[in-house]
């Protein structure tokens, strides 16, 4: 078996899976004012991970839609009223539900979401590593029986005796 | 062991039905979040009235609809007329949000179609829209005596949502007889 095969297919899997850390382009961004550079880093870090519900496959961030642009306005309004990270995250998640944040929390069914991709990953190692183990334990089927040697035989011999043919 | 070989086959099945359900879901409905939950307060000028001010608090002991729309909303013109018919028919106290939209047009708009509202507050910059959840017009909310959400509908009603969702929960209650 060619276990180096296998090894380079897994790690064409992982490079896959690995979340990767392109920063997102902000089409849109209005002036918004806050009081030091470190809440609008915080600003930054949430409008990129709460998503747009009208455009769904946008973040708050990258969106042109008007809603987007309110709950940009909410987000720095909650910020500069001194409001926790967490606590904007779960006002959102409170009102359009965990559909909103790209990161859903680690909680009841949202669990399966999060362990699924891993279960399933491990599974099919599993699954696999004993077809493999299987097919170098089966008896070796090099060894021909007697019949199989005799038909072996049969077939040169006729194929010795066809004459050539010529195009 | 004899059908062995037909595992993948069964489970290419499977994966099948699981996928092709998905595909008949719709992505734009969203499960509501705020479902059972109080009512969001906010107090918003009248779009006849904007120094009157209107409350979800002021409802409190009635059990009532909210009815999200705009003059910009193409989808609230499909359900316009079912709401004049629900607000002619029915005593149910129907307050209609004016989200995010010009005064004048909303009087305009009403004008033309006619007003089945008891009440508008207007939500010019669309934070009490926030505050309620609302990701798009028409949304339709029912809030009980109690001023829980008991029930969210997005997109336009038809006259068979108002028929089996809507009524069924104003049965038996003095906003449908008084």
């Amino acid at each position: 078996m060619n276990f180096a095969r296998v090894l380079v297919i897994f790690a064409g899997i992982f490079i896959f899976v690995t979340p990767n850390s392109i920063p997102s382009a902000y089409a849109v961004i209005e002036t918004v004012n806050f009081v030091d550079k470190k809440t609008e880093q915080r600003y930054k870090n949430l409008i990129a991970e709460l998503r747009c519900l009208v455009c769904q496959n946008q973040n708050i961030a990258e969106s042109d839609a008007d809603l987007a642009k309110d709950l940009r306005r909410k987000t720095a309004q909650m910020l500069n009223a001194g409001e926790s990270d967490r606590h904007i995250r779960n006002y959102m998640r409170e009102r359009y539900g965990n559909f909103i944040l790209y990161k859903p929390p680690f909680e009841g069914v949202m669990v399966l979401l999060w362990l699924g991709p891993i279960g399933l990953l491990v599974a099919l190692l599993i699954g696999i590593f004993t077809h493999i183990k299987r097919r170098q334990s089966e008896p070796s089927s090099q060894t021909l029986d007697v019949n199989e040697e005799r038909q072996r035989n049969e077939i040169r011999n006729i194929m010795r005796d066809t004459p050539e043919l010529d195009d | 062991m004899k059908f062995k070989f037909l595992i993948p086959f069964v489970a290419f099945i499977g994966i099948a039905i699981v996928l092709g359900f998905g595909l008949t879901l719709n992505p734009r409905e969203l499960p509501s979040a705020l479902i059972d939950k109080p009512a969001p307060n906010f107090s918003l000028g009248l779009l006849s009235d904007p120094n009157t001010k209107f409350s979800p608090k002021d409802y409190q002991g009635k059990r009532w609809i909210l009815n999200v729309w705009a003059s910009w909303c193409a989808a609230c013109r499909v359900e316009h007329p079912l709401l004049n018919q629900l607000a002619r028919d029915t005593s149910i106290p129907l307050v209609g949000l004016n989200y995010k939209d010009k005064p004048t047009d909303a009087r305009q708009w009403l004008h033309e179609r006619g007003n089945p509202y008891v009440k508008v507050p207007m939500d010019i910059v669309g934070d009490a829209g926030i505050d309620w959840g609302v990701y798009g017009a028409p949304e339709t909310f029912v809030i009980n005596e109690q001023g829980l959400i008991i029930y969210k509908h997005i997109g336009p009603v038809s006259a068979q949502i108002i028929e089996q969702e809507i009524l069924p929960l104003f049965a038996n209650n003095s906003g449908n007889t008084q």
